[in-house]
């Protein structure tokens, strides 16, 4: 092994790939709650029993479900160059992990809300409470508990997924890391150091999801 | 503006496509045959093993499941190049792919073990069965059934983030309509092409699973 390592080189750098961790973890953020915001009306969408509203979710969810990132990626960033859209690589990833996010949630919303049964609706209504109070205290206390994992999953996957804004020349952690190696040349030492970024951030995600639980869910989750 | 239908793509492009659309084929059989084998292996291990050990492979495993597939694939390529010994895109591809694959399958098949009753190992073993006889005609029979739906989730998001091995430039799907959308500057005709490929080939197979799910459930 004659490989030497330069770990100056890189911790000189730091500043700018902790500055790239945080538009990763933004970018994720942002996506996920656009995400869930669209994700929501998909879901009411694809539980009507009309055939023509539902059809829009379907195909949604399909496409999101059934392409690689990437491809939805590379579609947001060249694709919509045809129709003279041209996104900023930012936005670009953005809106591309906003798609495949209200995709994926649509079936996890959709999930959650039919697992509560539709007895309970009307056990709290002949109890004289309020549609708006059922769904307050009945209906959505339970699906936020059944979602909940789910959810942190996809925040979750939504980080590693950043990661490919380093196709499109973005600045997040990946992005960041490509074009400081490029300047040094030290690319082992970078993308190690990424590497353990993201490994600390998405344990960071995770153990900070599971203490929420503990203190919203009283453990029982 | 918008799609035209003059294109400088010709008949001649068909072939670069399709070696485009058979090396994807090729790298993802590999790294879920490969992966689901070594999967296997650790499901087992992780079932079967004590505490510490276990605490152990699952730090091991959370690395590969917690850095981005495209990062791990970077690094094992620059590292062994570093190392004075560079090797083909598709081997530093297919070995990356197949371990990021082995991590979640170990997932996998580790819950499918732990989903059989134990007593029904017990009686198996009661019954006269050796320890393997067990494993091999109670524990994984029945244990591989319920965990199909799963896998087979993991081999279609496989087959879908092979599409990342292109950066350490193996000549891929995505890779080579990257080259023929830089020739042809026609880069939505291109990509949309790509998608429905991979559409054809995931979303069969996502209904194929939810039947199953559903059939199981019953």
């Amino acid at each position: 092994m004659d490989y030497v390592f330069h770990w100056n080189v890189v911790f000189n750098k730091l500043p700018q790939l902790l500055s790239g961790a945080f538009v990763t973890l933004h970018v994720s953020v942002l996506s996920m709650l656009i995400g869930i915001a669209i994700a929501v009306v998909l879901a009411i969408g694809k539980m009507s029993d009309s055939k023509v509203i539902s059809i829009i979710p379907t195909i949604w969810v399909e496409v999101a479900r059934n392409t690689p990132a990437l491809f939805q990626i590379y579609m947001a960033y060249f694709g919509l160059g045809a129709f003279g859209i041209h996104l900023s690589p930012y936005v670009a990833v953005l809106s591309a992990l906003i798609f495949v996010n209200a995709g994926y949630l649509t079936e996890t919303f959709r999930g959650g809300f039919q697992s509560i049964p539709k007895t309970q609706y009307s056990a709290s209504k002949s109890l004289g409470m309020t549609s708006v109070q059922v769904y307050r205290y009945i209906i959505l206390p339970q699906m936020f508990r059944r979602i909940y994992h789910p959810l942190t999953n996809q925040f979750v996957w939504s980080i590693l997924m950043s990661s490919l804004g380093i196709l499109v020349g973005m600045n997040e952690l990946s992005g960041e890391t490509q074009r400081l190696q490029s300047l040094s040349f030290r690319t082992l030492e970078f993308f190690i150091v990424a590497a353990v970024m993201y490994f600390i951030i998405t344990k960071f995600v995770l153990l900070s999801t599971s203490l929420v639980a503990k203190r919203i869910f009283k453990g029982d989750i | 503006m918008g799609i035209s239908f003059f294109t400088p793509l010709s008949w001649n492009d068909t072939g670069f496509i399709l070696t485009g659309v058979l090396n994807t084929i090729y790298i993802s059989v590999l790294a879920i045959v490969v992966g689901t084998f070594l999967g296997l292996i650790v499901g087992f291990l992780r079932a079967e093993a004590n505490k510490f050990v276990n605490v152990l492979m699952g730090g091991v495993l959370d690395v590969l499941r917690s850095v981005p597939l495209i990062i791990q694939l970077i690094l094992f390529s620059t590292y062994i190049g570093a190392m004075g010994h560079p090797i083909d895109p598709f081997v530093a591809g297919s070995i990356v792919l197949s371990l990021y694959t082995m991590a979640f399958m170990g997932e996998v098949f580790r819950g499918g073990f732990e989903s059989v009753d134990k007593h029904m190992v017990i009686a198996s073993r009661s019954l006269g069965m050796t320890y393997w006889h067990t494993l091999r005609y109670i524990r994984l029979p029945i244990g591989m059934r319920a965990v199909f739906p799963s896998w087979l989730g993991v081999a279609l998001s496989v087959i879908k983030d092979s599409a990342l091995v292109s950066v350490i430039g193996y000549m891929e799907l995505l890779r080579t309509s990257e080259q023929l959308i830089s020739r042809t500057q026609q880069p939505l005709e291109i990509l949309i092409g790509v998608g429905i490929f991979y559409f054809i080939i995931s979303y069969p197979l996502s209904l194929y699973g939810k039947y199953m799910e559903r059939k199981m459930a019953i």
